[in-house]
């Protein structure tokens, strides 16, 4: 069978910086390239899109070389990490920006909901946006006209149909937003997170609308979100991207899977490597867990000793405060000494340690965890951040059945 | 695999073919067309006591201060027309074209967000605001032959000339010329947003350059190259001749305004289409 949607060697350059003098004369160079009939020189350049490497070009690559095929009827989920790619491509497919190399072939029309509420006016009332919405959206006067009871109902905003859209709350811009979306009739659908919006009872809607349109009326979806859940519920395969690859393409397990282990820290790492904010008063030289300043630690204790020395300039109260997460970024525990006995230690002028040992409990099942390191003087001051510093893998405890208990099935902590 | 997929019905590439207009697309949605338009036009007004009646007010002040300055105080000719009449045909006719240019060249700019997040052909934008400006220009117009009539009834001799057949000609020429315009600005602005200012004071000096305030038969020999040069005089010209049979009735300058119309309008289109594909990365 013949694919509806048909992605070769997309690609998508940016630019980084401020656009000034440079532009124009890069510009200008590009041109004379092109009347020459050369290929543009500044395609050639250009890196990986890692945010958090400093490159050396002006160019990135948001994209590049993806290909990828869609089924008619398909529910494509596209997963990645922040500034993988994914919101490049819907923009891409949805016809808002265009690639710089590569095709996208497809059949039908592509409708794009990469926000809801698009264009809504606040001073038309939301009959009134009903219509505007859903004509940019692509649907016609009359299309809209048989649907509208349907759209309402769908809104559940009925009383208020005929008052501006400035006096609704946030919420109910939002219904009405994907009320019109979710009536929207083009062969593909592309959908970014949405479905993030709203109360729990309105997500459900949405998800359950969404899987009506792909598994009754047949049609293609993409769905881009970082909600694994969603994913998991709605779409029948998955593309991974990273820093702007394709990374897997294949079933929804495995490539959660193949997410999840992306996300993994790097290799001979450092804790004080993860830093992400430090104030001017403040220098941490060094974090250290357990005797070992590595950010990677399999752990055979059930305890964490944290060693950290560094400089302050004034005398400063500085508490420390680690949270546990687990792979699916849900903290699991917190350790705060300061919030919990409401007193933070002061430490002179100067050089300091500080040495905190954090008990872990008894039944602590075997799993993997991240941990953040914050310093801070609680609810007033942060010093220092350090997010997802530490992968920790516990060793768990294994019954006296030999069974062992495993933080996805059996939870954080096995009870006695 | 292959490059090249012509069993597909659409395509989706780096660049499109320069001469695309496209022009079907923007028929297929027309209805955004009409609904755009009815938003500015609502949304115009809504919250404001007097509501439409702005788009008079605005012409009805500037003819006074017209009248008051170049007719009361510097006496400058106006063909022998009343002076009220006289600027308000030119005001009424200018202010079209320069809200029309001024308005379509922030397109880009403007509707950045939207644009942002849905494709729609974004030539239905420019047009939307051609539309609307258009409605204003038909309550302008009707003020203006409402004054004309009280002239004309107060006996007044106004010669009403068969050049008024050419009064749609006109409007579609101004029309067409401030929306050519306007969208090779806009697009120009995506980068470079110095020719916002220029056109924000740019239309205002042209107006001096156009026989809005002076009938071209009053013009000094030295500067008449100049409103000559100017697209918009034929058009102004043409305008009063119609209404007062003063002035000049020439061919050659409306057939140069028209020409200058139908290049800027494809120009200003094809730079439109080119720049909407990407503009999203620069503006």
């Amino acid at each position: 069978m013949k694919p509806i949607i048909k992605v070769q060697n997309l690609s998508k350059q940016y630019r980084l910086g401020t656009i000034g003098t440079g532009t124009l004369r890069n510009d200008f160079k590009r041109w004379m390239y092109e009347i020459r009939g050369k290929e543009d020189p500044f395609l050639k350049i250009g890196e990986a899109n890692d945010r958090s490497i400093k490159g050396s070009s002006e160019y990135v690559w948001a994209l590049r070389d993806i290909n990828f095929e869609v089924m008619a009827g398909e529910v494509l989920g596209v997963i990645g990490k922040n500034g993988a790619g994914k919101s490049t491509l819907l923009k891409i497919l949805s016809k808002v920006t265009g690639p710089t190399n590569g095709r996208i072939d497809y059949d039908g029309r592509i409708g794009s909901l990469l926000e809801v509420g698009t264009g809504f006016h606040p001073e038309l009332t939301g009959r009134e946006n009903i219509f505007l919405n859903g004509a940019i959206l692509g649907m016609t006067k009359a299309e809209i006209r048989s649907k509208l009871d349907e759209i309402i109902d769908f809104s559940g905003c009925e009383r208020y149909i005929d008052t501006p859209v400035k006096r609704y709350s946030s919420g109910m811009t939002v219904r009405l937003g994907f009320a019109v979306a979710a009536h929207l009739e083009p062969e593909i659908l592309v959908v970014d997170e949405v479905l993030a919006v709203g109360d729990a009872e309105f997500q459900k809607k949405a998800i359950g609308k969404m899987q009506d349109v792909s598994r009754n009326d047949g049609r293609t979806v993409l769905f881009v979100s970082h909600n694994m859940s969603a994913i998991e519920s709605l779409c029948s395969r998955v593309l991974v991207l990273k820093n702007g690859t394709t990374y897997f393409t294949g079933s929804v397990q495995d490539g959660l899977k193949k997410y999840l282990a992306a996300d993994e820290l790097p290799v001979n790492g450092l804790i004080i490597d993860a830093q992400t904010y430090s104030h001017p008063h403040i220098r941490i030289n060094s974090i250290a867990v357990n005797g070992s300043a590595g950010n990677q630690l399999l752990l055979a204790d059930n305890f964490l000793q944290v060693d950290v020395s560094g400089e302050i300039q004034v005398s400063e109260q500085i508490a420390l405060e680690v949270r546990f997460f687990d792979k699916h970024e849900r903290q699991v525990a917190f350790y705060s000494p300061g919030h919990y006995y409401g007193t933070t230690r002061l430490y002179e002028k100067g050089a300091f340690q500080m040495r905190e040992t954090i008990t872990l409990p008894e039944g602590l099942t075997s799993g993997e965890f991240y941990l953040t390191f914050d310093f801070a003087l609680p609810n007033i001051q942060i010093w220092a951040s350090y997010p997802k510093a530490l992968q920790i893998n516990t060793k768990g405890i294994i019954s006296k059945t030999g069974r062992e208990f495993v933080y996805e099935t059996e939870g954080l902590i096995f009870l006695k | 695999m292959s490059t090249q997929s012509t069993e597909y019905a659409n395509s989706i590439l780096p660049k499109d073919s320069l001469f695309d207009l496209r022009l079907q697309e923007i028929w297929r949605y027309r209805d955004l067309l009409m609904l755009f338009v009815r938003r500015d036009f609502v949304a115009k007004y809504k919250q404001t006591v007097l509501g439409p009646l702005w788009f008079l007010i605005q012409p009805m002040f500037q003819t006074a201060v017209l009248a008051i300055v170049f007719g009361g105080m510097a006496k400058l000719s106006t063909d022998g027309v009343p002076p009220i009449l006289f600027y308000l045909a030119g005001v009424t006719a200018w202010n079209y074209f320069a809200n029309c240019l001024k308005t379509t060249s922030t397109t880009f700019t403007a509707n950045a967000t939207l644009f942002g997040k849905v494709y729609f052909p974004r030539a239905v934008t420019p047009l939307s605001i051609i539309i609307s400006n258009l409605i204003q220009f038909g309550i302008g117009l009707f003020l203006f032959l409402f004054i004309y009539a009280y002239y004309a009834l107060t006996g007044y001799d106004l010669k009403p000339t068969s050049a008024l057949l050419l009064l749609p000609l006109l409007i579609v020429l101004m029309g067409f010329m401030g929306l050519g315009l306007g969208m090779l600005v806009s697009a120009m602005t995506v980068k470079y947003r110095d020719l916002q200012y220029l056109v924000d004071f740019g239309v205002q000096l042209l107006m001096y350059a156009t026989p809005v305030i002076l009938p071209l038969s009053a013009v000094p020999d030295k500067y008449k190259p100049i409103m000559l040069a100017n697209p918009m005089s034929g058009i102004i010209e043409t305008f009063k001749y119609g209404f007062f049979g003063t002035g000049t009735l020439s061919w050659e300058l409306l057939a140069y305004s028209t020409l200058f119309t139908l290049l800027a309008f494809l120009i200003g289109l094809v730079v439109f289409n080119k720049t909407e594909k990407n503009f999203m990365d620069t503006v």
